[in-house]
């Protein structure tokens, strides 16, 4: 009886009085990064104002533009390892979730129960602490038919990152698999396929085009989590600005301007990359 | 107490499972203070974050177009920067802007702490992920709702208090809750402005006694433990507050 109260939308015979400027906020005619930009140069004015009185010193320092531009090049460079590193966090993440993820709905009930604890542990364990744990407890070098592999603190962060990709990954997949409606496997059956061969031809096909959306913002995550490797001493952007402060001299009113840059790189890089998934899962909504 | 301390000092012995924040008093003091740093500071965090999120949702209703803009460049600002850089942004770059104080002994002391910062540079963070969260809930509730309370005389700041808000709430409740998951998880960054908080004391213990993986495997298991218990405390809450018709049922 009260499920009625809130869903039955009356009959509206009129055009509501106030409507359109309460739900102005949801038509935004502006793109957001305008605001955003505009937000990001403020703070930088203000980060580089005290520079300006730094100046006024007897010996003259360089300005924070100044040191921003000598420095840029090895920063981006470190950007650019951290764009390696998630993209290679990425790739194995995915691969390693997507057969956990099917794991998931494998008909061996042992396997079942082993995909859901990995997937629960690694889901809901910090970022962080799998990085360390990665870092702490993985062999610096391994030794395979009497090969000496080196095994660097970088290789074992990208490993350390793909673990929470990889259980996303899975619940990613899972759900999926699930929202395929159950009509198609039927189909599928019905046209001889096997149940290996209904996923690869029928299924796992049209769960990609539900993924994407959901993936693009992992991915966008990792690539943001990328400078976690930081605190446990891989050398990217975040380390190299620390570098790049101490040989300026270890001027504090030029930790707000190095910053700020970094701030700077990764919304240049992610800012896109959240546009085109919200494009990506508005136009797939419509086609479900 | 005592026989338990002592029997996992002999367990150790035995073993070699270096288990030092049960047996030995001053890492067991150490991990207990990190553990209440780590509640204490998602607590206040999540309440500052959905103050946040319920203020910046209502501010983006605005008639001014500036404010709505401005709120949509901080949420946008804040997802697509990497939380870690955010709070170093604030803490060594904006943390020396501010004046110094000085404290009982004379000392000058930053204004705000590195507690402080840490909570406030995280509270903006999820806030601006909230304001997204509670939008979306507001957007998902009937116009009909806002013409009735409307036609029953309210304010736009009572439609907002008593129908828009508590029904948004319902509604988004499960992303809600995603967040604030999200959220515990992340407070442990605040371990790199060395904020002694649950990850930052077992660095510290590891590095005395060097038990790692000992160290390691509790703080992954302690984060479980908090999780879980959210994720508990936000079913039970889902629960208490449904109204039937409005946001998740069952059985559709």
């Amino acid at each position: 009886m009260m499920d009625v109260i809130y869903r039955a939308p009356p009959p509206r015979a009129v055009e509501p009085i106030r409507g359109g400027a309460l739900f102005a906020g949801s038509r935004r005619s502006c793109p957001t990064w305008v605001a955003a930009t505009a937000i990001l140069l403020t703070i930088s004015i203000f980060a580089f104002a005290p520079t300006t009185f730094a100046q006024s010193g007897s010996v003259p320092k360089a300005s924070a533009i100044e040191v921003l531009w000598r420095w840029a090049p090895l920063l981006l460079w470190g950007f650019c390892f951290n764009l390696l590193i998630s993209a290679a966090a990425m790739t194995i993440g995915t691969g390693a979730g997507v057969l956990l993820g099917l794991a998931h709905m494998s008909r061996v009930l042992i396997i079942r129960i082993f995909a859901r604890c990995i997937t629960e542990i690694f889901r809901n364990s910090p970022w962080l602490v799998l990085l360390f744990a990665c870092i702490l407890l993985l062999p610096f070098e391994i030794h395979i038919f009497g090969l000496r592999i080196p095994f660097p603190d970088w290789a074992k962060a990208i490993f350390g990152f793909s673990l929470p990709i990889m259980a996303n990954m899975a619940e990613m997949v899972r759900g999926a698999v699930l929202s395929v409606p159950t009509s198609q496997w039927e189909s599928a059956e019905s046209l001889g396929y096997s149940r290996y061969q209904s996923y690869i031809h029928v299924i796992l096909p049209q769960c990609i085009k539900r993924m994407l959306p959901p993936w693009m913002n992992l991915y966008s995550l990792v690539t943001m989590s990328t400078v976690n490797a930081s605190v446990v001493g891989v050398s990217e952007i975040l380390t190299l600005v620390a570098q790049a402060q101490s040989a300026e001299g270890s001027r504090p009113e030029l930790l707000a301007p190095f910053y700020g840059f970094v701030l700077i790189c990764f919304f240049a890089y992610c800012y896109p990359i959240g546009k085109w998934t919200q494009y990506l899962e508005r136009k797939y909504q419509v086609m479900l | 107490m005592q026989p338990i301390y002592d029997w996992f000092r002999e367990f150790y012995d035995r073993t070699g499972i270096n288990l030092s924040f049960i047996y030995d008093g001053f890492d067991r003091a150490r991990i207990i203070k990190g553990f209440w740093l780590t509640i204490e500071l998602s607590v206040i965090i999540i309440i500052l974050s959905i103050v946040i999120g319920v203020v910046g949702a209502w501010l983006q209703r605005s008639d001014f177009v500036w404010l709505r803009r401005a709120i949509a460049g901080f949420i946008s600002l804040f997802r697509n920067t990497p939380p870690l850089v955010q709070i170093f942004f604030f803490y060594f770059g904006l943390g020396y802007l501010l004046p110094r104080i000085p404290d009982s002994s004379g000392q000058l002391v930053p204004i705000i702490s590195n507690v402080q910062w840490a909570i406030i540079s995280l509270s903006l963070f999820a806030g601006a992920f909230n304001i997204e969260i509670f939008r979306s809930g507001i957007e998902a509730v009937p116009t009909s709702m806002t013409e009735a309370a409307e036609g029953l005389g309210y304010s736009r700041l009572q439609v907002y208090r008593y129908v828009l808000l508590p029904l948004a709430v319902r509604i988004c409740l499960p992303a809600l809750g995603n967040n604030l998951v999200n959220l515990v998880k992340t407070t442990n960054l605040a371990y790199a402005i060395a904020v002694p908080e649950l990850l930052y004391v077992s660095q510290q213990i590891w590095s005395d006694e060097t038990n790692v993986r000992e160290m390691m495997a509790f703080v992954l298991f302690a984060y479980l433990v908090l999780v879980f218990l959210l994720v508990a405390l936000l079913n039970w809450i889902e629960g208490a507050i449904r109204v039937p018709g409005v946001g998740h049922v069952e059985g559709q």
